[in-house]
């Protein structure tokens, strides 16, 4: 099969690989029908999350019709079922799976000695992904195994198109649960970093979950007009202080929830010394990540309020103000996405036409046009905000 | 490679038969050739001073040697990296102090004015390479930009942002409640 396979930095291919195959009784097989490419596959192709590994499969994104199930899937899952995979590898029967924390499922990640060595503790296994997540083959790709495949799976009906559902599988769910986890109330002004696709789902989550008011910061005039065009109120941090307009728009109150959904690779400019300063430690290995945003939100929110972080941290972040953050009482969730927790609510929200996730779709291709999209969409080329491939 | 990768592998998953194509491009490729030789000059500057400064009759000069081994380094550290079109202009700037810095050799009483020339013609041939790798990087960035559209429709609400928004008025609140 063809598959889009990481050979280093900045270094994507398209090769011929062997066909997966059922390891384990609970596996199935999905021939994928559509897959994406998602803005932490960008920290993957900048080899900025260690320990990535020539020949490993790409993509998170992914959804496709069961053409293989292993003995112990039990029903749970029929040949030609049309299901998306989150890419949350979970068992649903640990204790984290029981408490609906399943991106820390602990018994997926294959490489679990690991993960305890770099976090303290294991996450769950995720899809072409690091191998301290496991280094599970992910689904850029014609096919792809997915393990747990009686626990791991979304269901899709026939009502919902393969654009509307393929999102279900990370950026619709993390967009969701950084609004979610900000505990929104009638009267708050949710200020959301960040308009990519994670962005574009979280401004929209926070409307829909009864935000008074949604900023949205960026640089990017396409992403802005998509940001605002659900709703949000446009910030362009080249333009103005971010600051400044934040406090002007809440009668110098600040944002009662920040949502970050930049991550470790915030914009570097001259007008922001620190990112400066950021991006010359990263490049020596002084510092894995660049928190501007971070600092930024600490310094602008609220007293009493939330930091939301959807978007992906990999190692250290140096100069974060815990002094702003501690005197300030705020509150800070992070973590990746338990994507299994949010679908079943947000498949209704789809069905019942309240939101429609491919608006965010920019760009369809073939899957072999995948290493030049990784590109585009790093470069922003050709006003790309979503890339979509098709196998 | 691919035997490498491929050994790598859990039993079950799929190995590479073939590769495709890489997207590096011509220029990535230069940035990464002048990004490793500058840190292979760089930690010879760094480590063995006094060979060069030998060889180029230029005793006593050491200790510019090995900062200058030290900016090559940081150099090559940038030139491999994400911002490769910064490394290679501080490569640039950096062979011009190398010329500077070699310049002084060529005084008649140098009994290795020779080296010191041979010296020179090198940094010139290593600059042409890096002021053509910068113009190439610059080439692709400029080449980037595309058409620029604006998705003011593209709202993602099929019933409206105002229908979105009076169903989240229905919610309750959740002050007060623990």
């Amino acid at each position: 099969m063809r598959a889009l396979v990481w050979h280093g930095k900045e270094d994507i291919r398209c090769d011929t690989v062997t066909d997966p195959e059922i390891e384990h009784e609970r596996d199935a097989i999905i021939k994928v029908t559509s897959c994406a490419i998602c803005g932490s596959d960008l920290h993957l192709f900048h080899n900025f999350i260690p320990a990535m590994m020539p020949g490993d499969i790409m993509g998170h994104e992914t959804m496709g019709e069961v053409v293989e199930v292993g003995g112990g899937v039990n029903g749970a899952l029929k040949k030609g079922e049309r299901i998306v995979v989150p890419f949350t590898i979970i068992c649903g029967e640990c204790d984290q799976c029981r408490r609906g924390n399943f991106s820390v499922c602990e018994t997926t990640n294959r490489n679990k000695a690991l993960a305890e060595k770099v976090f303290g503790h294991t996450t769950a296994g995720l899809f072409g992904y690091t191998h301290i997540t496991g280094g599970y083959p992910g689904g850029q790709a014609e096919y792809l195994r997915v393990p747990y495949a009686d626990k791991t799976h979304i269901k899709i009906p026939d009502g919902i198109t393969d654009e509307q559902a393929l999102f279900l599988s990370d950026i619709l769910p993390t967009g969701w649960q950084a609004a979610a986890q900000c505990d929104i109330e009638p009267t708050d002004t949710v200020a959301v970093w960040g308009c990519g696709p994670v962005g574009q789902m979280s401004i929209r989550s926070a409307l829909l979950l009864g935000a008074r008011q949604v900023i949205a910061i960026d640089r990017i005039a396409e992403r802005l007009s998509m940001a605002e065009a659900g709703g949000a109120i446009t910030i362009d941090f080249d333009k103005e202080s971010v600051i400044e307009r934040l406090n002007a728009l809440t009668d110098h109150k600040g944002p009662d929830k920040c949502i970050d959904a930049t991550g470790m690779e915030s914009h570097v400019s001259m007008a922001q010394p620190d990112t400066l300063l950021d991006r010359a430690k990263q490049m020596f290995m002084l510092e894995s990540d660049r928190p501007h945003v971070l600092r930024e939100m600490i310094y602008v929110c609220r007293p009493g309020g939330v930091i939301s972080v959807p978007g992906v941290y990999s190692g250290f972040s140096d100069k974060v103000p815990m002094g702003a953050f501690m005197n300030k009482g705020l509150t800070m969730r992070t973590g990746q996405t338990h994507v299994n927790r949010w679908t079943d609510d947000l498949v209704r929200r789809i069905e019942e036409g309240q939101i429609d996730p491919s608006f965010v779709i920019t760009h369809r291709v073939a899957l072999e046009q995948g290493p030049e999209m990784y590109r585009v969409f790093r470069d922003k080329q050709d006003s790309c905000v979503k890339v979509v491939l098709k196998p | 490679m691919n035997f490498l990768a491929n050994v790598a592998r859990s039993k079950g998953d799929p190995k590479i038969v073939s590769s495709g194509p890489s997207v590096r491009t011509p220029a990535d490729r230069m940035a990464r050739a002048l990004g490793w030789f500058s840190i292979g000059l760089g930690t010879i500057e760094l480590l063995a001073p006094h060979r060069l400064t030998r060889a180029l009759g230029m005793p006593g000069k050491e200790g510019l040697v090995r900062a200058c081994g030290l900016r090559e380094i940081l150099a090559g550290v940038m030139s491999l990296s994400v911002d490769k079109e910064i490394g290679l202009q501080s490569r640039v700037a950096g062979d011009g102090l190398d010329l500077l810095t070699l310049l002084p050799g060529l005084r008649f009483d140098n009994p290795r004015k020779g080296n010191v020339v041979l010296a020179i013609l090198m940094v010139g041939a290593v600059t042409m390479l890096d002021v053509k790798g910068v113009q190439e990087l610059a080439a692709q960035r400029d080449a980037k930009r595309g058409r620029r559209l604006l998705y003011p429709d593209r709202s993602g609400f099929p019933k409206g942002i105002e229908t979105a928004k009076r169903a989240a008025r229905q919610l309750p609140s959740r002050a007060g409640v623990s």
